[in-house]
């Protein structure tokens, strides 16, 4: 076991540079990523440490950035793209969605494209428009890509590595205001596959589900409730797409009360997929409707009104107590 | 087309087929004269047996073989002379209509039939070593740019470009037509390869029309001057001219590979034929505007240079012996492909296992299969 402890973003950097130690095809591609940094220090350090050839600073055109990483992936590299906030990866959305997701399918599995594209995402950082916004569901919708999310610094350092040497292109939704938090990271064994959905703080009376900074608001709810006598089973979904279902049935077998909880407006989303197969495949073990927890239907709020918008520990155990009530 | 905007442009052959090199076309003379007759008749054979292969396909779609077919019918000669001007080293990244190229480079074009009949959306793996480096097709307009310039950044980043060895140094080359100018992909592509200064060159097909659109609506100034903003130097050529289209392409390949950065070639030609076979330009052209270019055919101007060059009418006859050949050839495997198993739209959507695939192709066999058992397909 070697135990450090660091915040997600540190986690992240040293996930990166021991996949560029690992990997001479591996690149780093964005804006600001190289001498800055990024602007959230992601990417601080590596430039220095790999070259200007490894760690680009990119002109500012995310089409751009995306569309030559797919040109790299076809000569052999795998490129790490970060997309500086999350409201400014639509410009590549042809490039993301009509040409790197299917690249693969169109050439008959003759090419590979192992591009990760990094996405911070999410609320609680007081930003302006575009800065906060929790988009995955556009990335979930489309055939070819892998979609996944960290909430803890452990997995940060593992699932970047792992997204790296995944063959597919994968979407890597960085949870920004879990930027700073430290927690453990054992760097010695990741413990969990890429893919893998896992219960966080077992319980028996509600399974409560979530991703990304989600996580600790529910693991936050979970401690209210036990106060109050509930026990709530948390569980990190990590993988967005694919979705490990094992984890989360099974634990909606044993409950028979789910609630599901995101920044992301409901509106055919990630929580509503969850939703609509949990109650098909656990539906005889239910005992309420699986109810949702998410942003408005709206756009992302000024910062001023993102704590009504997004979901906290009170609206989640708002909705444990409708679960209950049946 | 004003004539005055043809005066600067490299060109080799008058459109009656004479030798009249212009003034712009000396710094591309070396180019041209290292081609022997046998390139020059190989040059028109390919251009001819392409124009045929077209007709076929255009006939097989009005008979209901194909979905869809794109023609390439007027724009033989701003292919076939840059497609030989690529080295066996070099990358090419096509928008959808470079059949002639595909065909020079070395892939059966039995493989683009097969993309427009509807059975696949690639057709042929670009990674073949016989396949010459063609990639694959790409629809939506100007995506491509950008593949070829991150392709073109991977050759600069590998060192496999600028060593001082013209038959290794690698170099990429982009089509796209007037049309996808437009595109902000287009414009991205060419500040990437400045930035990076890729051995890349951009080849614009202008024919004249995007659709229904003319070129006059996608820009205000020749195309060749496109990237000039962005450091990149431009040169504008008879794109029907297939000596011309050649010594360009060539030597702007040959200053990619040495270390000279990208450069942008505006072919000047005509789509002769219809956008695709969806279309109809009667709508939004002219016949005396069609005239004008047919007058100035790509084939003809290069039959009557080997002609006055001695060429025996029994070469032409050869020649179009050839291209029927091939087209009936073309017909007959047309009709004999087989439509891809249902089970295969699940290959090659993911490279690594992925749980969804195997679960829905499953339920689709397994619900095939339920027809089966009751006695009788469906």
């Amino acid at each position: 076991m070697a135990i450090e402890n660091l915040p997600l973003g540190k986690a992240i950097n040293l996930g990166l540079r021991q996949a560029m130690l690992n990997d001479p095809k591996v690149i780093l591609m964005g804006e600001d990523i190289g001498t800055l940094g990024g602007v959230f220090r992601v990417t601080e350090g590596l430039k220095n440490e790999f070259g200007a050839d490894r760690v680009l600073d990119t002109p500012l055109a995310e089409s751009g950035i995306v569309g030559s990483a797919i040109g790299l992936a076809m000569r052999g590299y795998r490129p790490v793209i970060e997309i500086q906030f999350n409201g400014f990866v639509y410009p590549a959305f042809d490039q993301i969605t009509s040409q790197l997701a299917k690249l693969t399918n169109r050439h008959e599995g003759a090419m590979q494209f192992p591009v990760v594209i990094r996405i911070p995402y999410g609320g609680h950082i007081g930003a302006v428009e575009h800065h906060q916004e929790s988009n995955e569901a556009y990335f979930l919708h489309t055939a070819g890509l892998r979609v996944v999310s960290p909430s803890n610094p452990h997995d940060a350092y593992w699932m970047i590595q792992e997204a790296i040497q995944s063959n597919d292109p994968v979407i890597f939704f960085e949870p920004m205001s879990r930027y700073w938090p430290k927690a453990d990271v054992d760097t010695s064994a990741s413990n969990f596959p890429l893919h893998a959905s896992r219960v966080v703080r077992p319980g028996n009376d509600v399974t409560v589900i979530g991703h990304g900074a989600m996580v600790s608001v529910l693991l936050q709810a979970a401690e209210v409730a036990a106060t109050e006598g509930m026990s709530l089973e948390v569980i990190d979904v990590r993988s967005l797409s694919p979705i490990d279902y094992a984890p989360i049935l099974e634990s909606v077998r044993k409950t028979g009360r789910c609630v599901i909880a995101q920044e992301a407006p409901g509106n055919v989303s990630l929580a509503s997929e969850l939703a609509a197969t949990i109650t098909e495949k656990a539906f005889y073990s239910l005992e309420a409707p699986v109810l949702r927890v998410t942003g408005f239907d709206t756009p992302f709020p000024p910062a001023k009104l993102e704590a009504i918008y997004l979901p906290d520990s009170d609206r989640v155990l708002d909705a444990v107590d409708r679960v209950l009530s049946y | 087309m004003a004539d005055e905007t043809l005066d600067p442009m490299v060109q080799f052959l008058t459109p009656e087929g004479h030798y009249a090199p212009s003034a712009s076309a000396e710094e591309f003379l070396p180019y041209f004269q290292r081609l022997t007759e046998a390139d020059h008749r190989k040059f028109y054979k390919d251009m001819v047996v392409i124009r045929r292969f077209d007709t076929e396909a255009t006939n097989l779609q009005r008979q209901g073989q194909l979905a869809l077919w794109v023609p390439s019918h007027g724009q033989e000669g701003a292919q076939v002379g840059s497609a030989h001007a690529t080295k066996k080293q070099d990358h090419i990244f096509p928008a959808y209509r470079e059949h002639a190229i595909g065909m020079i480079r070395g892939i059966d074009v039995l493989e683009i039939i097969r993309v427009l009949r509807g059975l696949t959306h690639g057709g042929w793996d670009p990674t073949l070593p016989e396949h010459g480096n063609f990639h694959i097709y790409t629809l939506v307009i100007g995506s491509q740019a950008l593949h070829a310039t991150g392709y073109g950044m991977g050759i600069k980043f590998d060192g496999a470009t600028n060593t001082g060895n013209p038959d290794t140094d690698q170099a990429v080359i982009v089509y796209f037509g007037d049309g996808a100018t437009s595109q902000g992909d287009v414009s991205e592509a060419l500040v990437f390869a400045a930035s990076y200064q890729t051995p890349q060159v951009f080849f614009v097909q202008n024919n004249h029309w995007a659709i229904s659109v003319p070129v006059s609506t996608q820009a205000r100034v020749p195309l060749y001057k496109r990237g000039e903003g962005f450091g990149i130097p431009g040169v504008q050529v008879d794109g029907n001219d297939v000596f011309a289209s050649y010594a360009v392409t060539a030597k702007q390949l040959d200053d990619a590979r040495s270390g000279k950065g990208p450069s942008l070639i505006e072919a000047h030609t005509y789509r002769i034929g219809a956008h695709t076979s969806s279309d109809d330009p009667t709508k939004y052209r002219t016949d005396a505007e069609l005239e004008s270019w047919i007058a100035r055919d790509p084939i003809t101007r290069m039959e009557a240079f080997l002609r006055n060059s001695g060429a025996p009418q029994s070469f032409f006859d050869e020649v179009h012996q050839e291209a029927a050949d091939f087209a009936s050839d073309i017909r007959r495997r047309t009709v004999d492909l087989k439509n891809p198993e249902p089970a295969s739209m699940f290959n090659h959507v993911y490279t690594d296992p992925h749980p969804l695939m195997e679960e829905q192709s499953a339920w689709l066999a397994n619900y095939e299969a339920s027809f089966d058992e009751q006695g009788g397909g469906h």
